[in-house]
């Protein structure tokens, strides 16, 4: 078992096209960080000196890891993280 | 209830329980049945304080344009209102959205600009404010912004909730503008220690989320997290299958968002009954599911209907 990651349309540029990917890690940056080992240039896209960027959207299950930890997020085996660029709605 | 014109009737919607949906007496969903507005959405409230608001500050005078970014239920309550009022309104909308709420627009005198389907309402946005740029004389409300979104639900939706049930811990509404919660979640949160205001967000499929960059999101103007104590993300195949079980067991013919919201309140209450805590978890019916007909949502399987919308925006 691994965590399950979902990548938006516009970063699988860096997993080859492929929707999904798995990835391992304690918490979320670990997660990034083990990511970016396979995925190179994937972690900027993401993450900037300050934390997430500002529209780029992470989910643990469902639920916004900005309400749940941030990077600091604990994760782990068989849960699915999916990344989403910030859209409007309205 | 008797009121003076159609415009003075919007608000004071039922709060109803769902005895079926709620997993026991001590944990109870409420619905805000917003789609007992005179157009038929909870939109009804934003346009109404944004253009009286835009009135009061002298941007709105007899026979001006109205300009508006919207996927929907805002431009067909601002078209309403402009009607009534005298005002010309021009919607920016994406191309992705329901036939139904184009012949809406239509039919009470609005304009309707198309943006590409890809991006969804970013795209929109980004027109909408070229538009604007252009035509200095057009007032665009601009409900991702514009206070008055928020104020109307603070002032108006956030009372009514609190006064029919002063028992209310959890409130759990669609994310768009972020108007809904911002407004509702800081009037409860100013009156009830401990409230949980909880965001549950559209996800649509693919072809919405088609942006070139990462740094071409959009964030909403009046978005405060601070206000949320958290936010989940609903695919459609839960809001679909959330839409149809609200009609299957309550009885409520809802739109798409309003499953995405269920979906999200029925997390909380399972969370509640799980940790033996009592709760009373208002979510939002934004709209009925009339405008949504055609998407074909309420047909076949749910796997069918999932396809059918791939590609629309549902809320």
């Amino acid at each position: 078992m691994a965590i399950e990651v979902r990548i938006p349309t516009i970063l699988r540029t860096y997993t080859d096209g492929a929707k999904a990917v798995e990835g391992k890690g304690g918490t979320l940056e670990e997660l990034i960080g083990d990511l970016e080992a396979r995925h190179p240039g994937i972690k900027d896209r993401l993450v900037d000196g300050a934390g997430l960027r500002r529209f780029v959207n992470v989910y643990l299950n469902d639920e916004d890891v900005r309400f749940l930890g941030g990077l600091e997020t604990p994760v782990a085996d068989g849960d699915t993280v999916t990344v989403l660029p910030a859209v409007a709605g309205g | 209830m008797r009121f003076d014109s159609l415009i003075d009737s919007v608000g004071r919607t039922p709060l109803v329980g769902l005895p079926r949906l709620s997993p026991s007496g001590d944990v109870r969903i409420w619905a805000k049945l917003e789609d007992r507005n005179p157009t038929g959405s909870i939109k009804d409230r934003p346009a109404l304080w944004m253009i009286e608001q835009a009135e009061k500050d002298g941007l709105l005078t007899p026979g001006c344009t109205i300009l508006e970014p919207t996927s929907g239920n805002t431009g067909i309550s601002l078209a309403m209102s402009a009607r009534l009022k005298g005002y010309k309104l021009i919607c920016v909308m994406p191309e992705n959205t329901s036939e139904e709420r184009r012949q809406l627009l239509r039919m009470w005198g609005a304009e309707i600009i198309s943006s590409p389907a890809a991006g969804g309402s970013n795209e929109a946005v980004r027109v909408a404010k070229e538009l604007s740029a252009e035509h200095p004389d057009w007032v665009m409300l601009y409900q991702y912004g514009n206070p008055a979104n928020w104020r109307s639900h603070y002032e108006s939706t956030g009372p009514e909730i609190l006064e029919d049930l002063p028992s209310v811990t959890h409130f759990v509404a669609g994310l768009g503008t972020t108007g809904t919660l911002m407004g509702v979640g800081r009037f409860l949160r100013e009156r009830v220690p401990g409230v949980q205001i909880v965001a549950a967000e559209p996800r649509y499929g693919e072809l919405v989320y088609g942006l070139r960059n990462v740094d071409e999101g959009f964030v909403p103007e009046l978005y405060d997290p601070d206000v949320l104590t958290t936010r989940f993300s609903v695919g459609s195949a839960d809001a679909l299958r959330r839409t149809r079980e609200l009609l299957a067991t309550e009885g409520i013919f809802a739109g798409i968002s309003t499953g995405c919201a269920l979906h999200a309140a029925l997390g909380v209450a399972a969370k509640a009954v799980k940790a033996g805590t009592r709760a009373d978890i208002v979510f939002v019916v934004a709209d009925g599911g009339w405008k949504y007909l055609s998407t074909g949502a309420y047909e076949g399987t749910l796997d069918e209907a999932e396809d059918r919308l791939e590609g629309q925006l549902w809320a």
